[in-house]
C-alpha cells in the first residue's frame, strides 16, 4: 500500500515558462515529507505533478521521471485518470461535494472504482471517517449534504475522502491554511495518525507545521521572478531546522527573508 | 419621491465629510466636489428608482387592461370559459367562446418543444463548456446564439415548407407503429403534417437557443475547486461533469428551460403559419390541430372592431399573460436569482 516515490531529473514546464528546474528527491513509505519556501518557488507546482493535476493547466508537461515504487507514473502507457485513483489529494481549500451526502462524499471515490455493494460502502464510510477523527462529529448527520459542515471538518471529511479508497500516496496541498488554529492542530494530530499506514507529502507556508508533523523537509527557494524554482536541499526535518547545509536554507528558516 | 431626496441630501452631508476628509489647505475644490457628487447621486437615483417603478407600473397596467377589457365579454359568455372548445365570436349578441383548446393545444406544442429542447440543449450546452476545443467553442456558442436572432416568420415559413414534408414520414412511422399511445394516434386533421408536432419540433429549435445560453453561463461557472475535488479522485470527464457540473448547474439548466417554456407558450407567427386549424375539438393526439392562445388572437387580429368579441380574445390574452407570468416565477424560483437572462 503505501509506496514510495522517487524523483529523477525532474523539470517542470508551464508552455515556455520553466517552472521547476532538476528535483531529485526520495520521499519515504509511511512518513511525512513536507515541502517549505517561499511563494512561487514550485512546491506546489511539484506536489501536484506527483498526481498529475498540473497536466489541467493548458500547456504543463514534465521532464524528467516520477517513479512510484519503481514505476513510471509518466509512461506512455499511463492514464493520468488511473494514477489519481491510487493518489490521494487535499486541496488548501476544503472541496467536499455540497450538494452530496456526508457518506457519499465519503465514498465518491469508491463509487467511481465500481464498488457498489451498500454494506461494503457503510463499512468504509465509516471507517474513514473514524480514520479521519470525524466520526463522533457527524455519525447522527450522515445522509446531510457535505456542504453543512464547518470549514474544519470539511477539510476532514475530503482527508476521509481521500483516505476512503486506500490510497499509495497521500498529498496534501496546504491543508490548514484556510482553518483556524483549533481545525489545524486537529488536522496535525490527525496526520500524524496517518503517517503510520500511508506515504505523505504535504506543502506548507507554515514552518512550524513542517517542523511539528513532518519527517523529512525539502526547501524550495528562486533566485529571482521568473526563474524556475529549484529544490535547495532534502533532509531530516530535525536537521533542516537546526542545523541544514545550504546557507539560503538557513536564512529561510531563521526568517530573513521568504 | 423627489421630496424625500431633497430631505436626505443635507442629512447625508456630516457622513460624507467623515468619509472624505479634505485636507486642510485646500479646502474649497474637494468640499464643491461632494456637492456635485450628491447632486449627481440623488439624479441618478431618481432615474434608476424612476425607470425600475416604470416597469413594474408596465407590467400591473398590461394586467389591468387584460383584466377591463375582457370582464364584459367574460360576463355576455354564453359557452363556459373554462371548459367550451369552441370559440364563435361572429354574432355579438350570442358570443360563445372557451379556451380548452387553445390551452390544451398551447401547453401540448411547448410541452413537446421543451421534451425535444431539453436534452439538445444540455448537450450542446456541456459539448461547449467541457468537451469542445477552445477554438471552438466560441464560434459555435455564437452560432448556437445566432438562432435566437432568426426572425420567426423565417421559422414558420421554413417550418411548413421545409420541415413539414421532411418529418412527415417519422410521423407517420409513429402514428402506425405506436398509435396504441394516445399522443401519437390519428387527431382530429386528415393530414400528418402541420400538427401539434410539427409545430413543437420548430418550437424546439426556436427555443434551443435560450436554453443552451442559460445552461452554458451555469456549467462554465461550475467552481475550479469542486471540479478538481472530482478529477483528483480520478474521475474521467464524464465522471467529472456528473460529479461537479450536473449539481452545480442544475438548477440554472431548469431556470433556462422554463424561460425556453415561457417562450413557446407565447410563440405567435411560427405556429399561426405551421399549425393547421381543424374544425373538430383536440382529442389529447400530438397529430391535432387548431390554435394556441396567441396564434388565434394574431389570427383574428384584423377582425377587432366590436368590443365584445375582441373583449373575448383579450380574455383569452389574459390566461396567456397568466400562464407566462407562473412559468417565468417558477424558473425563477427553481434558479433562486441565479439566472438573469
Amino acid at each position: 500500500m503505501a509506496k514510495r516515490i522517487d524523483l529523477k531529473d525532474v523539470d517542470i514546464y508551464y508552455g515556455a515558462f520553466h517552472a521547476v528546474q532538476n528535483v531529485n528527491l526520495t520521499v519515504i513509505p509511511r512518513s511525512v515529507t513536507a515541502f517549505i519556501g517561499p511563494s512561487g518557488c514550485g512546491k506546489s507546482t511539484v506536489l501536484r505533478t506527483l498526481n498529475r493535476m498540473h497536466e489541467e493547466i493548458a500547456g504543463a508537461r514534465v521532464e524528467g521521471e516520477i517513479l512510484l515504487d519503481g514505476e513510471n507514473i509518466y509512461d506512455r502507457g499511463t492514464d493520468a485518470v488511473a494514477v489519481r485513483r491510487t493518489i490521494g489529494m487535499v486541496f488548501q481549500m476544503p472541496n467536499p461535494f455540497p450538494t452530496m451526502s456526508v457518506r457519499d462524499n465519503v465514498v465518491a471515490g469508491l463509487k467511481l472504482q465500481g464498488v457498489r455493494d451498500k454494506k461494503k460502502l457503510d463499512e468504509v464510510a465509516e471507517a474513514s471517517l473514524r480514520g479521519a477523527n470525524l466520526w463522533k462529529e457527524v455519525k447522527d448527520r450522515l445522509d446531510k449534504p457535505g456542504g453543512g459542515l464547518s470549514g474544519g471538518q470539511q477539510q476532514r471529511l475530503c482527508i476521509a475522502r481521500a483516505i476512503a479508497v486506500q490510497p499509495d500516496v497521500l498529498l496534501m496541498d496546504e491543508p490548514c491554511s484556510a482553518l483556524d488554529p483549533i481545525s489545524t492542530l486537529a488536522i496535525e494530530d490527525l496526520i500524524a495518525d496517518l503517517k503510520k499506514q500511508y506515504t505523505i507529502v504535504i506543502v506548507t507556508h507554515n514552518m512550524q507545521q513542517a517542523a511539528r508533523v513532518s519527517d523529512q523537509t525539502g526547501f524550495f527557494n528562486l533566485e529571482a521572478t521568473g526563474k524556475p524554482g529549484h529544490l535547495v536541499e532534502i533532509d531530516d526535518t530535525e536537521k533542516i531546522f537546526s542545523n541544514p547545509t545550504e546557507q539560503a536554507t538557513e536564512d529561510y528558516i531563521s526568517g530573513r527573508f521568504g | 419621491m423627489s421630496e424625500r431626496i431633497e430631505q436626505r441630501a443635507p442629512g447625508s452631508e456630516g457622513e460624507e465629510d467623515q468619509i472624505v476628509p479634505s485636507p486642510s489647505p485646500v479646502p474649497e475644490p474637494p468640499e464643491r466636489k461632494a456637492r456635485s457628487s450628491r447632486r449627481g447621486e440623488s439624479v441618478f437615483r431618481f432615474l434608476a428608482s424612476g425607470s425600475g417603478v416604470l416597469v413594474v407600473a408596465a407590467v400591473a397596467l398590461i394586467g389591468l387592461f387584460l383584466l377591463i377589457q375582457a370582464v364584459p365579454s367574460l360576463m355576455a359568455n354564453n359557452a363556459n370559459f373554462f371548459t367550451s372548445p369552441e370559440f364563435s365570436t361572429g354574432d355579438e349578441n350570442n358570443l360563445s367562446f372557451g379556451i380548452r383548446d387553445l390551452f390544451l393545444v398551447t401547453v401540448f406544442s411547448s410541452v413537446f418543444a421543451l421534451v425535444l429542447a431539453m436534452p439538445v440543449a444540455l448537450g450542446v450546452a456541456l459539448f461547449l463548456t467541457n468537451y469542445a476545443p477552445r477554438q471552438l467553442s466560441r464560434p459555435f456558442a455564437y452560432v448556437v446564439d445566432l438562432l435566437a436572432a432568426v426572425p420567426s416568420i423565417i421559422y414558420g415559413l421554413w417550418g411548413i415548407l421545409v420541415l413539414a414534408p421532411a418529418i412527415e414520414p417519422i410521423a407517420r412511422w409513429l402514428n402506425t407503429d405506436l398509435g396504441w399511445i394516445f399522443l401519437f394516434r390519428t387527431g382530429n386533421l386528415p393530414v400528418l403534417s402541420g400538427t401539434i408536432f410539427t409545430g413543437g419540433v420548430v418550437l424546439a429549435v426556436m427555443i434551443l437557443p435560450i436554453i443552451t445560453a442559460v445552461s452554458r453561463e451555469v456549467f462554465a461557472q461550475t467552481p475550479r475547486f469542486q471540479i478538481e475535488a472530482a478529477k483528483a479522485l480520478g474521475a474521467t470527464r464524464w465522471e467529472v461533469i456528473r460529479m461537479a457540473t450536473l449539481p452545480y448547474g442544475r438548477s440554472g439548466y431548469i431556470a433556462g428551460s422554463m424561460l425556453g417554456l415561457g417562450r413557446a407558450l407565447g410563440e405567435t407567427i411560427a405556429v399561426l403559419i405551421v399549425i393547421r386549424a381543424s374544425t373538430s375539438p383536440m382529442t389529447f393526439s400530438l397529430f391535432d390541430g387548431g390554435y394556441t392562445f396567441a396564434s388565434l388572437i394574431a389570427s383574428a387580429a384584423s377582425e377587432f372592431s366590436q368590443p365584445l368579441p375582441t373583449g373575448a380574445y383579450i380574455s383569452a390574452g389574459l390566461v396567456l399573460f397568466v400562464l407566462t407570468f407562473v412559468v417565468n416565477a417558477l424558473a425563477r424560483v427553481i434558479a433562486g436569482g441565479k439566472v438573469n437572462g
